[in-house]
C-alpha cells in the first residue's frame, strides 16, 4: 500500500506525470427502491475524452438474485471491483450457508473502497436490492466508500442533472404546492427512470447509447430490460 | 509380520516396497459409509449414504459442493474432507477471477492429488484419510473421478467407495456399458440401486429419506444436492425397481 500512496504523490507534486493511473469512462447510473420492487438502471456508453470506445458496455453485476450493483467511472476499476465483490459473495455464501443481504452487500463495499482509501478504486457506486422485510432500497457512496442507504440515488457523470428531478418527482421535495407523497408504482418508476436519462443525455455528453435497467422483485428476482438512448 | 516394523511413519518403505501408512489411511476410507458415483453423456450423479453416530445426533455430511460446475462426496475422516473442501473452493474461485470460466475438472483433481501426495512425502505429516468422488461439468462434459490417500486419481464411468462398495461395484459392472446412452431419470436409478446393494444385506436398515443423499451437476443443472424430503421421488426407485440390473432402453 506505500508503494501505491507514491502514485498519488507523483500526481499531485509534478506538473506532468509520468503515468496516469485513471480515466474517466463516463456514465450514470440511477437507483430508485419503491415499496416491493427496486430498479437499478445504468447507462452502456463508454466514453473517452470526445470519444466513444464503445456503445454497449455493462455497467452492472447481478450479485444475487435480490442485490444488483451498478458502478460509473473508470471501467477498468469498475470491471475488478465488480470481480471482487462477486468472488467474496461467492465465499459469502457458502460459509454463512445463506443468501447474501442488502446490508451485507452495502457493508461489503464500504469496506472493500476504503481498504483502497489512498490508491481508489476510480468508481461511483450504487447498490440497489430488496431488504429482509422486502422493502425496496438502494444505497449510493463515493469513490472510498462513504455510502447512505437511501429511497432514491444515482452516481456518475449526469448526477448533477439528475439528482434534483428524483428528489422532486419521486419523494416531492421542493414542491411549492402540498403534494401528497404517492408511493411510486413499478411502472411508473420505470417511465421515470426513462425520461430521466432521456433528458441527461441531450446535456450530458458521457450519457447515452442505451440503459440497462434491471428490475428486483421478490417474485421473479432479477430481470433486466434495455432502452436505446440517442447516440449523439 | 515384518509389517509392524515398517509402519510406523510414512516416510519408511516396507522390504516389499509398500508404504504402509497409506495403505492404513486407505482403510480409513473403507471404514466410511457407501458412496456411489455415475456418468452419463451429459450430467453425473452422485449417491450416499449418511451414517448417524447415535439416534441423537444429525447425519456426517456426506456431499460437499466445491462450485456450480462441482461438487463431491467423501467416504473416510469428515474433517481432512473438510480441509479440502475449503482448498478445492479457493482454487476454483481463484481460477474463475485469474481466466473468467469454471475450472476444468482434470486441473482441479490434479491439484488435490499433489496436495495428497505431499501429504505422503512428509515426515511431519500424515495421509488423508478420506476418498472423494468428485462430479463436475465443463467444456469437456461430464466427469467422474475418484482420488485416494495415495494421490493417486482416476476417472471412472461409474464407481463406488466406502463400507461394502464391492457389492455396488459388482452392479455397477454389470450396467456400466449401458450408462453412457441412458436418460438422467435412469442414471439416478443405477447409482440408488447400486447404493442399495451395500445395505441389502444387513436386515435392519434401508434407504429413506433419513439416510440418502443424492446430487446431481450437468449442462444445464448446476452442481444440486437432494436431501430429506426432496430425495423422495429418486427413492420410489426402489418400490418400483428390481435389483436386477436395467436395460439401458427400457423406458421408465
Amino acid at each position: 500500500m506505500w508503494k501505491e500512496s507514491s502514485v498519488v504523490a507523483t500526481m499531485a507534486s509534478l506538473q506532468r506525470p509520468d503515468f496516469m493511473p485513471y480515466q474517466n469512462n463516463g456514465g450514470t447510473v440511477v437507483a430508485i427502491g419503491g415499496e416491493d420492487y427496486c430498479i437499478v438502471s445504468a447507462t452502456t456508453r463508454l466514453g473517452l475524452g470526445f470519444a466513444i470506445p464503445t456503445r454497449n458496455v455493462c455497467r452492472y453485476s447481478i450479485l444475487n438474485n435480490r442485490v444488483v450493483l451498478a458502478t460509473a467511472g473508470m471501467f477498468a476499476d469498475t470491471a475488478t471491483l465488480h470481480k471482487v465483490i462477486k468472488a467474496r459473495v461467492k465465499i459469502y455464501e457458502e460459509q454463512q450457508d445463506k443468501p447474501f443481504g442488502l446490508h451485507s452487500a452495502a457493508q461489503l463495499l464500504s469496506n472493500t473502497l476504503y481498504y483502497r482509501r489512498f490508491f481508489p478504486y476510480y468508481t461511483f457506486n450504487v447498490l440497489g436490492g430488496l431488504d429482509e422485510d422486502g422493502q425496496g432500497f438502494v444505497y449510493g457512496f463515493d469513490a472510498i466508500g462513504s455510502g447512505e442507504k437511501v429511497k432514491v440515488v444515482c452516481n456518475g457523470t449526469g448526477q448533477a442533472l439528475i439528482q434534483p428531478i428524483l428528489d422532486n418527482q419521486v419523494e416531492k421535495k421542493q414542491q411549492y404546492e402540498n403534494k401528497q407523497i404517492t408511493k411510486l408504482s413499478l411502472q411508473e418508476a420505470v417511465d421515470l427512470i426513462k425520461d430521466v436519462f432521456t433528458s441527461a443525455g441531450e446535456r450530458d455528453i458521457y450519457t447515452g447509447d442505451a440503459i440497462d435497467i434491471c428490475i428486483i422483485t421478490k417474485e421473479k428476482g432479477v430481470l433486466v430490460e434495455t432502452f436505446q438512448l440517442k447516440q449523439d | 509380520m515384518f509389517r509392524n516394523q515398517y509402519d510406523t511413519d510414512v516416510t519408511t518403505f516396507s522390504p516389499q516396497g509398500r508404504l504402509h501408512q497409506i495403505e492404513y489411511a486407505q482403510e480409513a476410507v473403507k471404514q466410511g459409509s457407501a458412496v456411489v458415483g455415475v456418468r452419463n453423456k451429459n450430467y453425473a450423479v452422485l449417491a450416499t449414504l449418511k451414517r448417524t453416530t447415535s439416534d441423537l445426533a444429525s447425519t456426517q455430511k456426506k456431499l460437499f459442493k466445491i462450485d456450480d460446475h462441482v461438487g463431491m462426496a467423501i467416504a473416510g475422516l469428515t474433517a481432512d474432507a473438510r480441509l479440502l473442501s475449503k482448498y478445492m473452493r479457493t482454487e476454483c474461485l481463484n481460477y474463475k477471477y485469474v481466466y473468467e470460466c469454471a475450472m476444468p475438472l482434470s486441473r482441479l483433481v490434479l491439484r488435490v492429488a499433489d496436495k495428497h501426495q505431499i501429504a505422503t512425502q512428509r515426515v511431519s505429516k500424515r495421509p488423508f484419510g478420506v476418498g472423494l468422488l468428485i462430479i463436475g461439468y465443463d467444456q469437456q462434459g461430464p466427469h467422474l473421478y475418484e482420488t485416494s490417500p495415495s494421490g493417486e486419481y482416476w476417472e471412472y464411468q461409474a464407481m463406488s467407495i466406502g463400507a461394502r462398495a464391492q457389492s455396488a461395484r459388482t452392479y455397477l459392472e454389470k450396467v456400466f456399458e449401458t450408462l453412457n446412452s441412458c436418460s438422467l431419470d435412469q442414471l439416478c436409478r443405477h447409482a440408488i440401486l447400486a447404493l442399495r446393494e451395500t445395505v441389502a444385506a444387513l436386515k435392519d436398515i434401508d434407504l429413506s429419506t433419513k439416510n440418502c443423499a443424492l446430487a446431481i451437476v450437468g449442462e444445464d443443472l448446476d452442481f444440486t444436492i437432494y436431501e430429506d424430503e426432496d430425495v423422495l421421488p429418486y427413492l420410489d426407485v426402489i418400490e418400483t425397481g428390481s435389483s436386477q440390473p436395467m436395460d439401458g432402453q427400457s423406458s421408465t
